[in-house]
């Protein structure tokens, strides 16, 4: 697994719990291949919207198909994958 | 014989102070913001949720927390049997302005939802169950011969058994909150639920 993906990772995760307000979690509760929804983190739909705009706002990358929500925010690592597939040249700053 | 409703219990959330039946129980100094939080962490139960919410959601949802700790509320009553019936002056307006300042950079979906007054009241009900009859009414100022009519309205008329009422209102710093919780059985320490006592009990500093 390269440096690059596993800071982006990381980076998502801190983004996550600011942005939709999980306060009792820290960046290593949330497993790379966790589910975020339901069973896992227990995000729901509102979070899904939240993040979303997370990903236009930080990322500049907008979901051209809503039906590759489930998808796309199954996980962290699902999410940096299209993250990573979506973005030109990626530079993740820590 | 038509049943006679009680507060049974009452709790007013003032800047920086928590009342309960006229004793304070809780200070902490701080914003609204802050001081809401650790209002939270001070009850000490997981609700993971209670972070997500707008002010005026904590503000009314830790008041109902307060109000019914330790009281076997669930218990005593079917989930339909309580209603919830609140007022305020400012509506949600302290999210609605939250939210319009994101709308040019990008709308969050998260404080939008919170841009209505009576998610507060669906917000208490999840955590508790409560399928009762609710509204929420806003007013210039607390109304205690409204709220004192309209509930037992409700009472009398066999809709609910018990109703926690009053006034949930945020405004940036400026809070308050006074809940009553009236039930239809009797009891010790108990006060007839009318107008005088609520309007009493709401001009009172300390609930």
């Amino acid at each position: 697994m390269s440096l690059n993906m596993d800071k982006l990772m990381y980076k998502l995760k801190e983004q996550i719990i600011e942005r939709l307000h999980l306060k009792d979690l820290k960046p290593e509760n949330i497993g790379d291949d966790q589910p975020l929804f339901v069973e896992g983190i227990g995000l729901d739909s509102i979070d899904a919207l939240e993040l979303i705009v997370l990903l236009q706002q930080e990322y500049n990358i907008k979901l051209s198909n809503a039906e590759d929500g489930p998808r796309v925010f199954h996980s962290v690592r699902t999410i940096a994958d299209y993250i990573t597939a979506n973005s030109g040249a990626l530079k993740v700053t820590t | 014989m038509q049943p006679v409703p009680n507060i049974s219990a009452y709790c007013l959330i003032s800047p920086n102070k928590i009342f309960l039946d006229g004793q304070i129980i809780f200070e902490h100094p701080g914003s609204a913001g802050i001081f809401l939080d650790k209002t939270y962490d001070h009850l000490d139960f997981p609700y993971p949720k209670f972070y997500k919410m707008d002010n005026l959601c904590k503000l009314g949802f830790l008041a109902v927390e307060i109000l019914l700790k330790g009281r076997s509320h669930e218990k005593k009553y079917s989930d339909s049997e309580t209603g919830l019936v609140l007022s305020n002056s400012h509506a949600s307006l302290d999210v609605d302005l939250k939210y319009s300042k994101t709308i040019h950079s990008g709308a969050s979906p998260a404080l939008f939802v919170y841009t209505l007054p009576n998610i507060v009241i669906g917000e208490i009900s999840i955590r508790h169950h409560f399928k009762g009859e609710n509204a929420f009414f806003v007013f210039k100022h607390f109304d205690g011969n409204f709220m004192a009519e309209y509930v037992s309205g409700l009472i009398e008329n066999k809709l609910i058994k018990s109703c926690i009422c009053g006034w949930v209102d945020i405004l940036k710093e400026d809070y308050r909150a006074i809940l009553f919780l009236v039930e239809t059985g009797g009891g010790e320490n108990k006060l007839p639920f009318n107008a005088d006592n609520l309007n009493k009990l709401n001009e009172s500093e300390h609930g």
